[in-house]
């Protein structure tokens, strides 16, 4: 992280996201993996962090169903990627209640639009082409 | 170890000497926060008999009013000496006494007042709490905090065999309670049939799983031992205090089914020099069945994962074997958005003898347990009679 005048972290991760992938960072004072994307890791407080791209593939650690009034049950589920960082997350092409704990799945980009710019969502792995 | 944040607070240094709620439930159109906290505060000062020009130390924190001691102070028109805004969700009231014993003990200030007020019934939740927008989180659109909770239930249903059913269990427990309480919001008997099937919100969480949402405030009044027993009521005393901070955000909590209660819990035990056993009542923050689960196992009263399987067949329901959140909770008592303040009122109302039918035979020494934000922040409070000096 050189200048946040010239780029931020949520700026690298999202352009990260439009060439289609999940990146994250390590700090390599302690080699950790960290996410949410820091402009300093940390613990260390260190400056010294690379950019890493995931392999997309992780584990459900948790689940829920959220029930809106007027919608059906919507996912939100927490996420540890095999690469040892954990994020929230939606997984779809399934039933929100049939999202179990221990479940593999495969990250894809949902596409944003005008209001929402895209984020990051998983599918259960023997979906996943 | 004691308090690591406060090292210096003596057991038994502070005591309280008032504590009242405002009015509770749906106040009147037009009602601000400010006017319920000004209520509970001369609610609180009459309870001891100070006045106003006697408050020199203002402790306030609020989510309609972010500069809190400043407004409160203006609504007042008093000039505190010593002023504290910490504001860490429904447990800052806890972390207010810690910070009141110190500046009391340091002489800042000698007559401390705690204060909150809400108009969430009023106004909705979602204006009386606006939530902080976050890039990880927000496209998800997670309904906070259900949502949250709702995730640690599941973690500790799947790592313990946590049961619904034990979960409605403490809901059903905080109304039998309630109904011992005429100041309580719910005033019918509930089931856990009636939990189960109840509107769902977040899975496992049913509306009946979650904590009330309603107007209301409290206040209580602080000052030095030397100083509480020439005072209107029985003093209080502060044995032991303890703070910690886990995380802001769900995504950061670093085990869904241990809170920070286990390193809060464990200062405010060193603080008073006592354990878990000598805890003759509970009061535990409350805005989800599960939330006090949790804390039964990391307060030390049960094993890790035990916690649903404690609760079951009544045992924090009156007459069971732990007196636990005897006002009804926010569950079926009252909560007013930070509902911290209002988990150490009835805690102090228990060691002085105040609490009628629900009252617990005996009580010298009554734990709260603050939470705030989505298991984010913990703070503890361990209240003693003058006995346990």
């Amino acid at each position: 992280m050189s200048s946040l005048l010239e780029k931020s972290p949520l700026g690298v991760f999202q352009a990260h996201l439009a060439k289609g992938e999940l990146a994250y960072q390590v700090c390599l004072d302690d080699n950790k993996p960290f996410f949410y994307p820091r402009a300093y890791a940390p613990v260390t407080g260190s400056e010294n962090i690379e950019w890493r791209v995931s392999k997309g593939l992780g584990t459900v650690y948790t689940t829920t169903a959220v029930h809106y009034k007027g919608e059906p049950p919507l996912n939100v589920a927490m996420i540890d990627l095999d690469e040892g960082f954990r994020m929230m997350s939606r997984v779809e092409d399934i039933d929100s209640m049939q999202v179990k704990i221990g479940m593999r799945v495969k990250f894809r980009v949902y596409p944003g639009n005008d209001k929402q710019a895209p984020y990051p969502v998983f599918t259960p792995v023997e979906n996943a082409k | 170890m004691s308090n690591p944040n406060l090292a210096g607070l003596q057991r038994g240094s502070v005591a309280v000497v008032g504590a009242a709620e405002s009015d509770l439930g749906q106040m009147a159109a037009g009602t601000q926060p400010m006017d319920l906290m000004a209520q509970a505060t001369m609610r609180a000062l009459e309870d001891c008999g100070l006045t106003l020009k006697d408050v020199d130390g203002l402790f306030v924190a609020a989510t309609q009013v972010r500069m809190g001691p400043m407004a409160f102070a203006e609504y007042l028109r008093i000039k505190p000496k010593y002023f504290d805004g910490t504001i860490i969700g429904g447990s800052s009231f806890m972390s207010h006494v810690a910070h009141a014993q110190a500046a009391l003990q340091l002489g800042l200030c000698n007559v401390a007042v705690i204060a909150y007020g809400s108009t969430q019934r009023s106004v909705s939740r979602a204006a009386a709490s606006p939530r902080d927008f976050n890039p990880f989180e927000s496209p998800y659109r997670p309904f906070m905090p259900s949502t949250a909770y709702a995730m640690a239930a599941m973690r500790h249903m799947h790592q313990y065999g946590t049961t619904r059913e034990q979960l409605a269990e403490v809901a059903v427990s905080a109304r039998k309670w309630a109904l011992l309480n005429p100041k309580a919001w719910e005033k019918e008997p509930l089931t856990i049939e009636q939990v189960l099937n109840a509107r769902m919100v977040c899975y496992p969480l049913t509306v009946r799983d979650c904590c009330l949402v309603l107007d209301g405030g409290g206040a209580i009044v602080m000052v030095r031992a030397d100083r509480a027993k020439s005072l209107k009521k029985k003093p209080v005393y502060v044995l032991g205090t303890g703070e910690s901070l886990s995380h802001a955000n769900i995504s950061s909590m670093p085990d869904f089914t241990v809170s920070a209660a286990k390193e809060s819990g464990a200062q405010a035990y060193a603080a008073a020099k006592m354990k878990p056993a000598d805890m003759q009542m509970l009061s535990l923050y409350d805005a989800f069945t599960i939330t006090p689960i949790l804390f039964l196992e990391d307060l030390g009263f049960c094993p890790k994962g035990e916690g649903g399987r404690f609760v079951a067949d009544g045992a924090i329901a009156p007459g069971g074997k732990l007196p636990v959140n005897t006002s009804g909770g926010g569950l079926s008592y009252c909560h007013p958005g930070m509902y911290g303040l209002l988990v150490m009122i009835e805690a102090i109302r228990q060691v002085r003898g105040e609490c009628g039918q629900r009252q617990v035979k005996g009580c010298d020494v009554a734990l709260a347990q603050g939470n705030g934000g989505v298991l984010s922040s913990e703070c503890t409070v361990i209240f003693g009679s003058e006995s346990t000096l």
